[in-house]
């Protein structure tokens, strides 16, 4: 993979059609029980291998945490949410590297295989393709309103549950479908994320609004301005790359650019098999929506309907 | 007329803070700001609770003058 279309993970061809997938990615604590912010950081490493078409083999902690931190309550539970997320994916944590820094930082280094016609790039969208969206959005706006104590228990735990939602179960419904291309979106938000596909795919993405899946609360916290800074800057960076509709609710749009934590899965696929990755995500209890389509090229790489 | 000072405030502090204030009487809060996210932040919330903003830029911060 070359380095011009933003992919999500660097592939390398071990033999044969056999890839080898290798990311890395932490972060700090975006919530403040350390075995939930294991889990979610776990799950965001591991779901660059499932957004390239790959399934994980090994992975790596990578960890910094102050020096008087306590182990049993903040170090092992952190650990242990990230061995559990990894067990889900069927893999062991076979070790890792830690340092000593003020603000803890977690997440894993991962190597994934797979068969190079299975490798998913983000570039590969043909005119016509639907967008099929995995996870609903929010979560950035969210864990911002968490910090200041906005949400109660239970959205709290819908929240992490989101968020700690492993990529591998959906992307396991893919199988045999004719899927042209993939991401995950993470701290672009929608509209980044959506951009650098459609513009690795020479195709402009429509995205119907009205259809996007929103978690509870997130919108009404967008019109009270609890929005990370980072939604801002999705933005600004964004500039003469997106439109929106005039008649966009202003919420709705700061929902498109919020950076998301372990996001869901963006795919494109043909029509009959989006419908497909539905009813059979439908039979799985797993979520899954269709919330836009890829045009021919047009001035801009994805627009925002109303 | 009340005034407050987020600058230096990361969010979302400052949104916090004129909630806070507009639970007094005063028809008009100022809140100072020095960062774009809470520019456009504090403005959404004012909005949403019946204000009109109007932002006096002073430089090195912003004036948002909430009005109700």
């Amino acid at each position: 993979m070359g380095f011009e279309s933003s992919d999500d993970a660097a592939v390398y061809r071990l033999e044969g059609d056999l890839c080898l997938i290798h990311t890395v990615d932490f972060f700090p604590p975006i919530v403040d029980d350390p075995y939930e912010f294991g889990q979610v950081a776990a799950a965001n490493s591991l779901s660059d291998i499932y957004a390239m078409g790959g399934r994980p083999v090994s992975a790596l902690n990578v960890f910094c945490i102050p020096g008087d931190m306590d182990h049993e309550r903040v170090t092992k539970p952190l650990l242990l949410g990230g061995a559990d997320k990894a067990a889900e994916a069927g893999i062991n944590i076979s070790g890792g590297h830690t340092l000593e820094d003020d603000e803890p930082k977690y997440g894993l280094s991962v190597v994934g295989v797979a068969r190079e016609s299975e490798i998913l790039a983000n570039g590969g969208t043909r005119p016509g393709d639907l967008l099929v969206l995995t996870k609903p959005l929010g979560s950035g706006i969210l864990t911002t309103g968490d910090k200041v104590g906005l949400l109660s228990p239970e959205d709290h735990r819908d929240l992490v549950a989101v968020m700690a939602a492993l990529n591998r179960w959906p992307a396991e419904q893919i199988k045999g479908l004719d899927v042209s291309a993939c991401t995950d979106i993470t701290g672009f938000g929608l509209v980044g994320h959506g951009a650098e596909m459609a513009a690795a795919s020479g195709v402009t993405f429509e995205i119907y609004t009205s259809t996007l899946p929103v978690q509870k609360n997130a919108l009404e916290m967008a019109r009270d301005g609890i929005i990370p800074g980072g939604a801002y800057k999705n933005r600004k960076f964004m500039a003469g790359r997106y439109q929106s509709d005039r008649h966009l609710d202003l919420a709705l749009e700061d929902v498109c650019f919020d950076p998301q934590t372990s996001g869901g899965l963006l795919y494109s696929m043909r029509k009959e098999d989006a419908l497909d990755f539905l009813s059979r995500c439908q039979n799985a209890s797993l979520d899954a929506w269709i919330i836009g389509e890829a045009k021919e090229r047009d001035v801009v790489d994805i627009k925002l309907l109303a | 007329m009340k005034e407050v000072d987020a600058r230096g405030l990361s969010c979302p502090q400052p949104v916090l803070l004129l909630a806070e204030a507009l639970k007094g009487s005063d028809k008009e809060i100022t809140v100072l700001v020095d960062d774009f996210a809470p520019l456009e932040n504090v403005s959404r919330y004012a909005q949403n609770h019946g204000c009109t903003v109007k932002h006096n830029d002073k430089g090195d911060y912003t004036e948002i003058i909430c009005t109700r």
